[in-house]
């Protein structure tokens, strides 16, 4: 799960990591209003969408006056964000953030994640902070520093040191660096963060260490005990299929192919993905049904997947362990009767209870082609959807 | 032979009494694993399934000398019962839960390699693992099993089934299949699976079935290269998954640029892996690798 900058920003802040002044606006007016608060005449106005390169895509603006502040956001409020990690439809910008300017004398990049490896968790750091990690790992490794965190002891102050000697700080920015760190330590211990990550974390004119953005990530496996952060959740920035495919506690991708799937368990969902594909057509989605499905579920997920303009026709590929071929027939079959049946379906069925559940599709009468092996599924449903 | 389990392993399940820990045992029992209790704090001393129930892991294993243990307790309680099998003595610990947070699991593994050397913990968020009859720990269906030649590590639950699937519709059959789970921290690995299979005589060949993210793929195929002689087909799920929808933005980082689909295949190919672009191929191609 993901989180907007400022709610990010107001967590660090709770947690002893100095961020710029700031204040949250949802129109205009308030935007101005915002910005008179805050102080000053220089300001920045920051869309806030859950997606990087905003700066590039006109979602960053540095204004000079009340004026100018309020004009800044009205032209990014409503509108919907397209950056390089959007997609071509872009992200709806409900509210702006603005925000004092920092003297910026250092641009840092500090981050911690689990190493799966290693199976610790891990903090890195770089002196190359304000572009592109990933491009600073494969062209100069060199430049970024690790520590393993030991579960036992937790992050020791000598290994932030470690890091902010290497990123090039001074006595004194070492301790602030130290203290953020211990900040960044605690978010992800105490609020089960999958991803901690400051970039630019920056020095400022008058040597002060400031967190500039901030982005950070969420255990789903963990929100059951981290209420707070589960109501920080924006929907109106997630795919809608996507939204709804949560609310009934199904794992769903939107891709942008024609053939909708149906499948139980992550693996065989992304194994019948790439077969369609090896079969010369497109899928429409990733759906893992998951090992608790009910009749329930399923009806919902094929729901979901007809409710797809774009979906010519259904691969159903279930080799059934937990779930039952008999509550995937009868999920489906239910869907149907509900929803009706525009294009045509593939099933294929295999394991516990597979007779039935095929048994049940036959005699239903739907227009449903029952197949056996993975290799017909996949290029009988390619051929039925290029029809 | 076979790896992990057989005839002889003495299983307890723990969450014995709820919905899933009933269903599954019962499954396992009727597969013939030799079931000898089960753990639901607040009911022991009572029965379930015609087995002794017991408050804690402890109480089981003194009286049944219980070695393996199956876990469906719920994810928030499922670390817990992980330490207490190991702290109890249990040696094969399959945790069949999933969504259990990283940190907990972080912190498990910690505790077991620090403190319980002798444990084996496969998943969770897995299948299990079965020695096709003679033992079934864990979900999958004991009916597309079949004793036989073939060693299965998976890190998919579906796909691990389709795997065993071919492999028995090939007549080759299984020796053991374990599916190591599909979480960022878990167990046993591939390539503690894949040595153990290398030192199994009744395992002739070994399918490996991964999937994108991490970088535990291409770490095995640098041990296959070294280590192992029998003949390996692999097979990787994720081509067509998008980048970036499950994987954090750092999380390339630490792997060095690794976790798509297409590295795992080129780095189990240099390492003399037989790789199968089609999930519907891996039963042909172990056939034909054998002969």
């Amino acid at each position: 799960m993901n989180l907007h900058e400022y709610q990010a920003k107001e967590i660090f802040a709770r947690y002893g990591i100095p961020v710029p002044a700031g204040a949250l606006a949802a129109s205009p007016e308030a935007a101005r209003a915002a910005a008179k608060q805050i102080g000053g005449d220089k300001f920045v106005v920051k869309a806030q969408v859950h997606a990087g390169g905003r700066g590039k895509a006109g979602g960053v603006k540095l204004v000079e006056g009340f004026d100018a502040v309020e004009e800044a956001a009205k032209k990014m409020l409503g509108t919907r964000l397209i950056t390089k990690q959007t997609g071509p439809a872009g992200l709806p910008v409900n509210c702006v953030w603005v925000e004092k300017p920092s003297q910026i004398a250092r641009e840092l990049y500090v981050s911690a994640l689990v190493d799966r490896s290693r199976e610790r968790l891990v903090f890195m750091a770089s002196a190359a902070g304000g572009m592109d990690i990933e491009e600073v790992a494969a062209t100069t490794p060199e430049k970024i520093k690790s520590v393993v965190v030991q579960p036992a002891a937790g992050l020791s102050p000598y290994q932030a040191r470690e890091l902010g000697f290497f990123i090039g700080l001074n006595k004194d920015q070492v301790d602030q660096f130290t203290r953020i760190l211990a900040g960044l330590y605690k978010i992800f211990i105490e609020l089960d963060a999958s991803l901690v990550e400051i970039n630019p974390l920056i020095v400022t004119g008058d040597g002060k260490v400031v967190a500039l953005d901030a982005k950070l990530n969420f255990d789903d496996n963990a929100l059951y005990r981290q209420k707070a952060i589960a109501d920080l959740r924006d929907p109106t920035q997630e795919d809608e299929r996507e939204r709804i495919a949560l609310q009934h506690d199904l794992n769903y991708v939107s891709l942008d192919g024609d053939i909708g799937c149906m499948v139980n368990g992550a693996g065989l969902a992304m194994a019948t993905m790439d077969i369609i594909k090896l079969h010369g057509g497109r899928p429409a989605n990733f759906l893992d049904v998951g090992g608790g499905a009910t009749a329930e579920r399923v009806s919902n997920a094929f729901k979901l997947i007809t409710s797809s303009p774009e979906v010519k026709a259904i691969l159903v590929n279930i080799f059934g362990g937990i779930v039952r071929c008999d509550l995937i027939a009868e999920g489906i079959i239910e869907a149907v009767k509900q929803v009706g049946l525009k294009v045509p379906v593939v099933a294929r069925l295999q394991g516990t209870n597979m007779e039935k559940g095929q048994e049940m599709l036959k005699s239903s009468g739907l227009k449903i082609t029952p197949v056996s092996d993975l290799t017909t599924a996949a290029k009988t449903v390619v051929a039925a959807a290029k029809k | 032979m076979s790896i992990l389990v057989d005839k002889n392993t003495k299983v307890i399940c723990q969450g014995f009494t709820g919905k899933q820990g009933t269903f599954h045992s019962e499954q396992c029992i009727a597969y013939g694993t030799r079931m000898v209790g089960g753990v639901s704090p607040g009911k022991g001393g009572s029965k379930h399934l015609n087995l002794p129930v017991f408050d804690t892991v402890h109480d089981a294993v003194a009286a049944t000398g219980a070695d393996a243990s199956m876990i469906y307790v719920p994810a928030p309680f499922a670390a817990d019962a992980i330490l207490e099998a190991a702290d109890a003595g249990i040696k094969v610990i399959v945790c069949i839960t999933e969504g259990i947070p990283v940190n907990d699991m972080i912190k498990v593994k910690a505790t077991l390699r620090a403190n319980y050397p002798d444990s084996v913990l496969i998943g969770p968020n897995c299948p299990g693992v079965i020695t096709p009859g003679e033992c079934k720990i864990g979900i999958m269906p004991g009916h597309i099993h079949k004793p036989g030649r073939i060693g299965i590590i998976s890190r998919s639950g579906t796909l691990t089934y389709e795997t065993v699937y071919q492999t028995t519709q090939n007549g080759l059959g299984q020796s053991t299949c374990v599916g190591i789970g599909g979480d960022p921290v878990r167990g046993l690995g591939f390539i503690e699976v894949l040595e153990l299979f290398e030192r199994d005589p009744a395992t002739e060949g070994i399918i490996m079935v991964g999937e994108i993210g991490g970088s535990s793929e291409e770490e095995a195929a640098a041990y296959i290269k070294r280590h192992v002689r029998k003949p390996v087909v692999a097979y990787i799920a994720g081509v067509t998954a998008p980048p970036g929808k499950r994987m954090g933005h750092a999380g390339a980082i630490i792997s060095g640029g690794k976790g798509t689909a297409e590295e795992k295949f080129a780095a189990l190919e240099a390492a003399g892996v037989k790789t199968v672009r089609s999930p519907a191929d891996l039963g042909s191609a172990m056939k034909a690798a054998l002969k």
